[in-house]
């Protein structure tokens, strides 16, 4: 509760910043509608006009506010133009390719781990195909599948799965690696066999790291989901919303699809964190 | 009573390093009988960890022969016939003082109902009954230890090998589980080989005393203690404590050329 005050200032400062960019940015059309009306430019009249503008070149908070309760609370949940239909399409993506991500990504790791040869050739290719832009090999991955018939929710949970698999794969070789040489030594003194000390030693020692990794790699996934969703033709999803509202000029629509990304993301990240709590509380960490 | 628990014959053991090599053991002869409390003292960097670790199969010699149990070291283990105290606790965060006293019990498969009474035993062995539910953390050090020394007891080995398991521990709790690891030693007539750099906790705890001497890792001197098996605290105050301590002195001083 602390940091209550804090966060409420910086909230409150974005909010000053926005208004203000806000009421700049929109002015120009502004002079310009009355220029051509050959009215005479109020100031006043038109420092108000910025704030209500069809398609601002910057929409005031309100007006994104505004969007997203008409858009979420207002529409049916089935409608095309609900953001939680759209929400729920990304959503459906993110946690499917954060699922495939997780798994794939902690099977790389114990083989990363256990043997050796895979622990020379593995991971130079895993770094190397996070430095492929993911917005060049989206489409590929859409087109391809969609030649050989898969389509909708799978390639996009794929594109989530190449993005949510890295920080996983890092983390885990990491934690799968952290028990000290004693902590070894002891299951080495009782003649463990190497599944025992893997699931009594190295998978326990390793969750403090597989978690903060999995909170990358949740944000991770969104943005793999709504990348996902460029390339497609704008159809549905998050990702859509945001292609359509930049064909048509409706930023309003964008940035309130926008704000629904950075908000979804951010309850991902906060979900996987207190995951993460309880799982640490159960193993008795001293918080 | 005579039975050869240990039994080593011109081991030796070289590390090779990118300094060159280091001789961590060199030419040690020496034979441990069932029921001794044998002490390994000396400087650091004299291979009494080392000797340790040969014996538990940690370390691999490079010469000689050793053998534990009448067999080596390695088939041993395989049988399960030590159990280890390390310098650090080493138990494990994530589980509870009972269930890292289970965790060799888990390991060699003991049903669960005979589980939980081995470590309510073990637990008042080391004067630990009514912690089992609690995590490391919240433990002290001493405690810690003790859980620690709880868990070599566990699956009730013969052989209880010790690498300096007080060292990290101030003088007051170290007197008190000097004198509870004696009671224990009484109790349960396990053969220990305990390595400290502390004379006093030396000559009080052993039988048999293991004087060793550092480059190349060697033993100097062994001395069979003349004290008798009861021995309360302020038998370090007698005369006879004083001169085998006196005897550790000399044979350290010996060892040791401070070059």
């Amino acid at each position: 509760m602390r940091s209550f005050f804090p966060v409420l200032t910086v909230i409150a400062a974005i909010f000053v910043i926005w208004y203000v960019a806000a009421a700049i940015m929109n002015m120009p059309w502004e002079r310009d509608q009355a220029e051509r009306a050959k009215a005479e430019f109020v100031y006043s009249t038109a420092l108000a006009n910025t704030m209500s503008q069809e398609r601002p070149v910057l929409p005031a908070p309100h007006q994104v506010a505004q969007e997203i309760w008409k858009t979420t609370v207002e529409k049916k949940i089935s409608s095309k133009r609900s953001l939680v239909y759209h929400g729920w399409i990304t959503l459906s993506a993110t946690l499917l390719g954060f699922l495939f991500g997780t798994v794939l990504g902690m099977l790389l790791a114990v083989g990363i781990v256990y043997n050796r040869a895979m622990d020379m050739s593995v991971m130079p290719w895993v770094i190397a195909s996070q430095t492929i832009p993911i917005l060049a090999i989206a489409p590929m991955i859409i087109v391809v599948l969609n030649a050989v018939g898969v389509s909708g929710l799978l390639p996009k949970a794929l594109i989530s799965t190449y993005l949510s698999f890295f920080p996983i794969v890092v983390g885990m070789v990491k934690g799968l690696r952290s028990p000290d040489a004693l902590q070894s030594d002891l299951m080495r003194t009782y003649n463990a066999s190497g599944a025992q000390s893997f699931w009594k030693l190295r998978l326990p020692a390793s969750m403090p790291y597989l978690f903060a990794s999995m909170k990358v790699a949740v944000a991770a996934s969104l943005v793999g989901a709504i990348v996902g969703e460029l390339p497609t033709g704008a159809v549905a999803g998050l990702g859509a919303r945001l292609l359509a509202g930049s064909y048509y000029g409706q930023t309003i629509q964008i940035w309130s699809a926008l704000i629904a990304a950075a908000a979804l993301a951010a309850a991902l990240v906060a979900i996987v964190g207190l995951a993460g709590k309880l799982v640490e509380r159960r193993m008795g960490v001293n918080r | 009573m005579n039975e050869t628990v240990i039994s080593a014959q011109n081991l030796s053991l070289t590390f090779h390093t990118n300094d060159g090599p280091v001789h961590a053991l060199s030419d040690v002869d020496l034979t441990i009988e069932k029921g001794e409390f044998v002490s390994f003292i000396g400087p650091s960097g004299c291979g009494k960890t080392t000797f340790l670790r040969v014996m538990a199969d940690l370390e691999q010699p490079t010469g000689g022969t050793i053998t534990v149990n009448g067999v080596s070291p390695e088939q041993a283990r395989l049988a399960r016939a030590y159990g280890y105290v390390f310098q650090a606790a080493g138990l494990y965060p994530w589980r509870t003082i009972a269930r890292n006293i289970g965790l060799p019990l888990e390991i060699i498969g003991m049903p669960r109902r005979e589980q939980r009474e081995r470590i309510e035993k073990v637990l008042e062995l080391v004067d630990l009954k009514g912690f089992g539910k609690k995590f490391p953390w919240q433990l002290s050090g001493g405690m810690q230890q003790r859980a620690s020394i709880a868990r070599a007891l566990a699956f009730d080995a013969d052989l209880l090998l010790m690498d300096e398991p007080f060292g990290a521990l101030d003088e007051i709790v170290r007197d008190h589980l000097n004198e509870q690891l004696l009671a224990l030693w009484a109790r349960t007539e396990k053969t220990i080989c305990f390595v400290t750099h502390s004379i006093p906790e030396a000559v009080y705890l052993s039988t048999k005393i293991v004087v060793m001497s550092p480059r190349p890792g060697r033993v100097t001197d062994v001395i069979e203690s003349t004290l008798p098996r009861e021995r309360p605290l302020d038998i370090r105050e007698s005369a006879e404590f004083l001169e085998i301590a006196h005897r550790v002195r000399e044979g350290l001083r010996a060892g040791h050329s401070y070059d």
